[in-house]
């Protein structure tokens, strides 16, 4: 069968087409009717009749091209992707990355890496959710004792779905590259990591079982009805301040007190108990911006201008593979004042490091990222990351 | 600032065609928040270099196209979970995009930034003239706030005469729930 599409240039045109559609031992399936010259005629032609249609067109002076040559073809590439998507999807050995996954899919997958490069991956749990789901960090580690270490977690705002599955893609890719990267392997043979990639696996189970706009955690709040704390006003970084609500009801709610939110709480004592985190990265979506403290304040840190240097150059190297564009800056000038932050918290602790992201897209589908821009968001948000970690790396303190 | 009126911004701008990257138009603009009541939308005047592309071909498809399905269409969750939109639906989110544009003009202020975030519900209302008629149920996203914010639109839409938002009003949050 092939697919023709016809240019009408006039009425006349356009009525002899409108004839050959009232021939129906043709069989033609019109996919765009003649109706009006100003627009083309998309027309399926069975094999018998396609010889004929072509000599009535062209004895009638009649333009067409050909859309299709062979739709069968085209069927039959069509049902093999399919199967062979699925085939991929199902098969152990194979996560699919490109999609967006379960809570369950991205846990078995995690457990999948810790075993296949278990070498240098590894999983931890640091705690439990309100509704004590477990929280699992992947730790990325070449050996030695307690050395110094970057943080990355995603997810922490559950319908921010971009992040989590990036995270796990990332994982894969710090895991994978070791041994065939120079720099990722000499930060691992320096350095651990490690990934928390849902850090609100409550929120997350809830954006795909009830509310795909959820954000905070689902923690019960004493004397009302609505549900949950923005666990990103939760820390413990001029927690009640300006730039987070005291109203449950509200999706910037701080909660009761600093670290009230146990996904909070757990990702605090590790870092505590570990002593000798360096960085502290965290993901989210959407604006494409990448920042770095305060914003519980809108004044500079310390830091500012080696901060600002170094997410300038991590900017740039995000932009470098898709020509996706991020702006730098403090959070509070750069995108509101918010108390209470994860980066603002671990700035304060002391890890020089912080920064925060948030990724693609910029409004145009927001929290709704197409699951064909999951891979090119990941891999360009790791080459950002990766530029932060390499500076990490060279600038012990 | 314009002391007892508000505040004015003067502003440069590139608009770019959301259905063709390379197909910029440069534009300047002229914002005013009123001072006072909040109520007002801000005043707004623009001129933009150039002109717009012409939209007639899609326009006269997708108005052919729905003037001629059988039953009124129905539709929800666009984009879905994953992000995708079906490309029959296309033009109905493009049309919520444009009308939601009012919905949030009319509601903006120097502290608010609103997104479309998703189209929850759609309903083709029949029309005994030309137009055609949409019922939005839409949820906005205020960047500030970090809320969710359901909103109920009427979309009137033809091709020669352009949307109008006939009719529209926030609604309870637990509309959502």
């Amino acid at each position: 069968h092939q697919v023709l599409r016809i240019k009408t240039r006039n009425e006349e045109e356009v009525q002899k087409l409108q004839l050959l559609e009232s021939l129906e031992h043709l069989e033609l399936d019109f996919w765009i009717n003649p109706s009006t010259p100003a627009l083309p005629v998309d027309v399926r032609i069975p094999a018998n009749s396609v010889q004929a249609v072509k000599a009535f067109l062209e004895s009638h002076g009649i333009e067409y091209s050909i859309l299709i040559e062979d739709l069968q073809v085209v069927l039959d590439k069509e049902k093999q992707d399919m199967a062979y998507n699925q085939q991929r999807d199902r098969s152990s050995n194979s996560f699919n990355y490109g999609t967006y996954h379960s809570l369950d899919s991205i846990y078995a997958e995690l457990d999948h890496l810790a075993s296949e490069y278990s070498n240098i991956v590894s999983k931890l749990q640091i705690g439990e959710s309100y509704e004590k789901r477990p929280l699992y960090v992947l730790k990325f580690s070449t050996g030695g004792s307690n050395r110094p270490a970057i943080w990355i977690d995603a997810g922490i705002h559950s319908r921010e779905w971009v992040t989590q599955a990036s995270a796990i893609w990332i994982a894969k890719k710090i895991a994978s590259d070791y041994g065939k990267d120079p720099s990722l392997t000499s930060l691992l043979n320096k350095m651990d990591v490690f990934l928390l990639t849902v850090s609100n696996p409550d929120g997350y189970v809830f954006t795909h079982t009830t509310n795909r706009m959820w954000r905070k955690t689902r923690s019960r709040n004493q004397g009302s009805r609505c549900v949950g704390v923005d666990p990103n006003r939760n820390w413990d970084a001029g927690f009640g301040g300006p730039g987070a609500s005291n109203n449950p009801c509200s999706d910037s709610y701080r909660g009761p007190s600093a670290n009230s939110e146990v996904e909070v709480k757990s990702v605090v004592n590790f870092i505590k108990n570990h002593g000798n985190i360096r960085a502290f990265l965290t993901l989210h979506s959407y604006s494409q911006l990448l920042m770095y403290p305060y914003g519980y304040k809108c004044t500079e840190p310390a830091d500012y201008a080696e901060l600002d240097a170094l997410g300038r150059a991590a900017a740039s190297s995000i932009q470098s593979l898709y020509g996706t564009t991020f702006t730098v800056g403090n959070i509070c000038n750069t995108i509101y004042q918010a108390s209470g932050g994860s980066i603002d918290w671990s700035y304060d602790y002391g890890i020089k490091y912080s920064f925060a992201f948030e990724l693609r897209d910029t409004g145009r589908y927001g929290f709704l990222l197409p699951a064909s821009q999951i891979i090119p968001t990941a891999e360009e948000t790791w080459l950002g990351l990766k530029k932060i970690m390499e500076h990490v790396r060279d600038n012990p303190y | 600032d314009i002391d007892d009126v508000g505040h004015k911004y003067h502003l440069e701008l590139v608009l770019e065609d959301v259905l063709d990257k390379d197909s910029t138009v440069n534009c300047t603009a002229e914002v005013l928040y009123h001072l006072g009541n909040k109520n007002i939308a801000p005043a707004v005047q623009f001129t933009i270099e150039g002109e717009l592309k012409n939209t007639d071909e899609a326009d006269n498809i997708f108005y052919s196209r729905i003037k001629s399905l059988e039953k009124e269409l129905v539709a929800e969750n666009i984009p879905d979970s994953h992000g995708s939109v079906s490309p029959e639906m296309e033009p109905i989110r493009l049309l919520a995009q444009v009308a939601s544009g009012y919905v949030i003009w009319q509601n903006s202020t120097e502290n608010t930034k609103f997104q479309l975030a998703q189209i929850k519900h759609v309903k083709q209302v029949k029309r005994s003239d030309d137009c055609l008629e949409f019922d939005y149920m839409i949820l906005l996203h205020e960047m500030v706030s970090q809320e969710i914010i359901p909103w109920q639109m009427t979309v009137l839409w033809h091709p020669q005469h352009g949307v109008q938002v006939t009719q529209d009003s926030c609604q309870p949050k637990h509309a959502l729930e």
